[in-house]
């Protein structure tokens, strides 16, 4: 194996796994810190940097960085990433004398966003600050896109989601709204220097089964319902519903039905639990709001009588799975179930009627336009996709960083530069040492267990659809939960011509994370020869230079090492040092002026 | 020293042997002894022996004296018995508890000043009666805990950390030891557990007093150039003359490699060790062989390391003493005292 390349960012900003698996790689651990030293404004500002909707997103977000946080792996479970970035947005105070100021003197560039949805919207806030004139179209009157029309308040309050909106919009953005774009031709015509369609998937999946059609009062497509309510077009459904889907759309199909005077919600799935699509929390949510979930049953048909949904037939499904886990099913019976409406909630498509085909925007096979992974450039220059738009339905956090590398593009296209050269990825990585076994962070492992969040009790829930489920984390809940966070930016960094080999570091490392060894095989036999087999591949092996005294090498597995600096501390060379981590990441604007931004 | 305790997580591929235990169940208490000191790499040693040889953390009983290797008993095995001594008596303290309870693991820990200087009597005795007990000399050349003073074992010309030679002669705890009768002399190195670990094993569970002198840098006032007990003077001047592998009862025997100068010792409890010395005419199961071999060997200048010499069928003190096999802790008062009247008839006979 060859040595580690520890000047290259990537091989640290994986060992921050949180980081890593964000996709805007919000700084984790870092806002983690500043929340435990009640530096919450900054804890926020430091969040707004890379993920843009802290406050909405600190109770929304599919928080991908959970599953893949390191103490998920040390202990039962991850820290409570996501609710702690509603602390910091919870208790900040005044942040507008931060926000980065636009230039009054604008650059000359116009572009226009199509949809003000949390792509478009971190578009806006990547281009403004850099003197770009940013028109923003929107079919409706608000702006935030699904995150206002189909993520309840009971969830989300208007008022986060109207300050963070607020943030952008008010830095200088012109905002079109009740303007849907009704030709990109037109748009393009109107000169503007750069276009972002961020319009979203917005069309909901319909089933087609007999008896879909005979009484269409009662079966609604979910996010249409959900925009509906948001409307005030729908304010009471029937008391029995049944929910088509087990996807996000439909956890809150359910419950926003039980806040408007259904009684006996079911939620029907085709298969079993563990291939559900909702988070594992939701469904939790919506369990603890009495609605019920039905595994393995398949819709076969709606039951109308004189023009009235009565019910739906299902056929019970027996699921068997061959060794190479591919599933195939037996229908084991039929059964009836009573309802009086019926959502589907099985997924979104995209539209994109406005789109001329002949304008040099390509569609593949599917109807999806042909977009760049990372560029985000479609097969027209001037036109960029981010969001929903670009490959379908995702998420709010992925819509936020389409929007960061669009804008990268836009302000690499509008400097003339070749879209394709993105600017690096740089660090900085300054020693954590304040002296003899004292450091710049609190290197004790805290041993408590993950904070259960507390909810707003059943009868007010469902008195008011805007009041919100979740409370927040108490002041000790808080003051807990920061503490569980490992500090996977705060680096083990070897330094190997310093090292005497006396062991210090590997005896003293509570979970047998460094051995010395020869260099002499493939990876896949080094793993088999350290302290404890590294039987984890998805997290990295570090490997030294050869080491002075007998050219052995350093070898690290990452994979449950818990930042404690014990092996610093034992190391009379120190050799071994902490080192605080900082990933530079480009933004609009950098790639242009700070060239130079590369390895540490 | 560390600024906080050593978190209770383990890695999730760390194994448990067969009564459950993993690893970390036979570590002690954090060691408050210098960073990179050599004395914590034979700690790690011993946690690692232990465990491997699924002793009963409450059937042992850790024996010290006084010195940073002394303190040593404290950072493994916490669940164990133990005495720490004063300095140099811990021989003489592990014979009394061995007397008394011949059925606990001894695991004696010193240092060369503890057992060369002011205990050399005491260790000297015990070797001759062949005490059953384990025998660390954590050898380092100076008094770590005293700032660093020669020891016994510093050799002639090896310099002190301000720059002066030692000009007395050295004591070599294991020539020394096998001239007075040691059943089993060891030598190795803080920095070699691959070497260490398989002596420290058959240590244990060889009959009889196992002598290993480990030597143990201290780096705070032994690790300089011009020094002889250094990490890098010891690394450069080791010669593995033995090495060893220890098989438990019921490992399968495998082929030695050929070339090699292989004897398989059996030992009491029906483990076996295996022996491959690395010179023909060395034979590590005659005690002549083996004293010829380490003078040589510190003639040339090399530090002869390896199980230097064992005698699988050794008897111990109590073999020697003929006591019964019961642990005299647990014989009834009756059996153990004779009682005035049988004392009474027993001076009689001498009147
Ligand atoms: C019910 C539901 C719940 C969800 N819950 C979560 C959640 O908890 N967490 C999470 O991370 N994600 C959630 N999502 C997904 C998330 O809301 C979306 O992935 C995200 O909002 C996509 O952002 P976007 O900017 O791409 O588009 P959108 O948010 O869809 O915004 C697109 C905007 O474009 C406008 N628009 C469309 N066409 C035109 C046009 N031709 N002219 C002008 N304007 C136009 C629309 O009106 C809309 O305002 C949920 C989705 C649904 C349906
Ligand atoms: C009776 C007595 N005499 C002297 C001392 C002072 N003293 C403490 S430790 C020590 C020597 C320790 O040397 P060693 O056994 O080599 O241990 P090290 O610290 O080197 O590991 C001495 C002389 C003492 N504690 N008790
Ligand atoms: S910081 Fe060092 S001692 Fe602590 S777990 Fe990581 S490698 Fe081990
Ligand atoms: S503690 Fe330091 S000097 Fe000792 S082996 Fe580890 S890195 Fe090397
Ligand atoms: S003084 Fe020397 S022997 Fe004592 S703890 Fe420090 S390094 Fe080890
Ligand atoms: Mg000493």
């Amino acid at each position: 194996m060859e040595p580690t390349d520890v000047s290259d960012p990537r091989y640290y900003h994986k060992v921050v796994d949180c980081q890593w698996a964000c996709p805007a790689h919000t700084n984790v651990p870092a806002y983690i810190r500043l929340i435990a030293q009640e530096r919450y404004t900054e804890s926020y500002l430091l969040n707004r940097e890379s993920n843009v909707f802290p406050g909405v997103l600190g109770r929304t977000c599919d928080r991908p960085c959970e599953p893949a946080c390191r103490r998920g792996r040390v202990d039962e479970k991850p820290v409570a990433i996501c609710r702690l970035k509603r602390v910091a947005a919870d208790l900040r105070d005044e942040i507008r004398p931060f926000l980065p100021k636009p230039p009054d003197v604008k650059n000359g560039r116009r572009i226009a966003l199509v949809g003000a949805g949390p792509a478009s919207l971190t578009v806006a806030n990547d281009l403004l600050p850099l003197g770009y004139e940013v028109v923003i179209y929107e079919r409706n009157r608000e702006p935030g896109g699904l995150m206002r029309i189909n993520i309840p308040s009971f969830r989300l309050p208007a008022a986060v989601l109207d300050e963070e909106c607020g943030y952008i919009i008010d830095m200088g953005a012109e905002m079109r709204y009740g303007t849907p774009v009704t030709s990109l031709k037109a748009l393009l015509d109107e000169g503007y220097d750069a276009v972002f369609i961020g319009s979203g998937a917005p069309k909901g999946k319909d089933l087609d089964i007999p008896g879909r059609a005979a009484a269409p009062a009662q079966v609604h497509l979910g996010i249409e319902w959900l925009a509906n309510v948001h409307f005030k077009h729908v304010e009471r459904i029937e008391p029995r519903v049944i929910i088509i889907g087990v996807g996000n759309t439909a956890m809150d199909c359910c419950r926003t039905a039980k806040r408007l005077g259904a009684t006996d919600v079911k939620v029907i799935a085709r298969r079993g639990r563990r291939h559900f699509k909702a988070s594992p929390w939701e469904l939790e949510d919506a369990e603890e709001e009495l609605v019920e979930i039905i595994e393995n049953h398949a819709p076969k048909r709606m039951l109308v009588e004189n023009g009235t949904l009565v019910g739906m037939e299902f056929e019970v499904l027996d699921w068997t799975e061959d060794p190479s886990g591919r599933a195939s099913s037996r229908v084991v019976r039929t059964v009836t179930i009573p309802c009086d409406a019926v959502i589907l909630a099985i997924g979104q498509d995209n539209a994109f009627p406005w789109i001329e085909r002949d304008i040099g925007v390509d569609f593949d096979a599917q109807g999806m336009p042909v977009v760049d992974r990372i560029t985000h450039q479609s097969t027209h220059p001037r036109v960029f996709f981010g969001g929903d738009a670009a490959w379908g339905p995702q998420n709010i956090i992925w819509a936020v960083a389409h929007g960061h590398q669009a804008a990268i593009s836009i302000d690499l296209l509008c400097n003339g530069r070749p879209v394709a050269e993105r600017p690096p990825e740089g660090m900085t990585l300054v020693s954590v040492k304040n002296g003899l076994h004292s450091w710049a962070y609190d290197n004790d492992y805290d041993p408590s267990a993950r904070q259960v969040m507390r909810h707003e009790e059943l009868a007010r829930r469902f008195r008011d659809l805007n009041v919100e489920v979740e409370l927040g984390f108490s002041a000790e809940q808080v003051a807990s939960e920061v503490s569980r966070c490992l500090n996977c930016d705060i680096q083990t960094h070897f330094a190997p011509p310093k090292c005497i080999e006396c062991d210090a570091c590997i005896d003293v490392c509570p979970t047998n994370c460094l051995t010395i060894t020869t260099n002499h095989s493939p990876e896949t036999d080094l793993r088999q020869r350290l302290s404890a087999p590294a039987l984890n591949l998805t997290q990295e092996i570090y490997l030294s230079e050869p080491l002075p005294q007998t050219k052995r090498v350093m070898v690290k597995d990452e994979d449950v090492c818990l930042h404690c600096g014990l092996c610093a501390e034992r190391c009379p060379t120190a050799a071994w040092d902490m080192r605080l981590f900082d990933l530079i990441q480009p933004v609009a604007g950098a790639a242009c002026d700070r060239e130079e931004l590369v390895r540490a | 020293m560390t600024s906080i305790a050593k978190p209770p997580v383990r890695h999730p591929s760390l194994r448990q042997n067969s009564l459950g235990l993993t690893l970390r169940d036979y570590e002690g208490v954090m060691s408050t002894l210098c960073a990179g000191c050599g004395h914590d790499s034979v700690t790690a040693a011993l946690v690692q022996a232990a465990w491997e040889l699924e002793l009963e953390p409450h059937r042992a009983a850790k024996m010290s004296g006084i010195g940073c290797s002394s303190k040593t008993t404290a950072y493994f095995m916490k669940q164990s018995h133990g005495f720490n001594s004063v300095h140099g008596r811990m021989p003489s303290v592990t014979t009394g508890a061995n007397a008394a309870n011949r059925s606990l693991t001894y695991i004696g820990i010193s240092g060369d000043g503890d057992s060369l200087s002011i205990g050399i009597g005491q260790m000297a005795h015990a070797i001759r009666r062949n005490v059953n007990m384990l025998y660390v000399i954590e050898n380092n050349g100076v008094y770590g805990l005293t700032k660093g003073q020669f020891s016994a074992s510093a050799d002639v010309g090896s310099t002190s950390k301000r720059g002066e030679a030692n000009e007395q002669a050295p004591i070599d705890p294991a020539l020394l030891a096998l001239s007075i009768g040691a059943t089993f002399v060891a030598r190795s190195f803080s920095g070699d557990k691959k070497q260490l670990v398989p002596i420290l094993k058959a240590g244990l569970a060889h009959r009889g007093l196992a002598l290993i002198d480990v030597i143990s840098p201290c780096v705070t006032f032994n690790d300089h150039e011009g020094s002889t007990k250094s990490y890098r003077y010891t690394r450069e001047h080791e010669v593995e003359a033995v090495h060893a592998d220890y098989a438990p009862v019921h490992a399968e025997i495998t082929l030695p490699e050929s070339g090699d100068h292989l004897r398989v010792v059996q030992m009491h409890d029906g483990s076996s060790v295996r022996l491959r010395s690395t010179a023909a005419d060395y034979d590590p199961t005659d005690r002549a062989s083996a004293y010829a071999h380490v003078r040589a060997c510190q003639a040339r200048g090399e530090i002869a390391t390896g199980l230097l010499f064992v005698d699988g069928g050794s008897r111990d003190m109590h073999d020697l003493l003929k006591t019964p096999p019961t642990p005299l802790i647990d014989l009834p008062h009756e059996r153990l005292c004779p009682g005035a009247a049988a004392l009474d008839a027993l001076m009689a006979r001498y009147r």
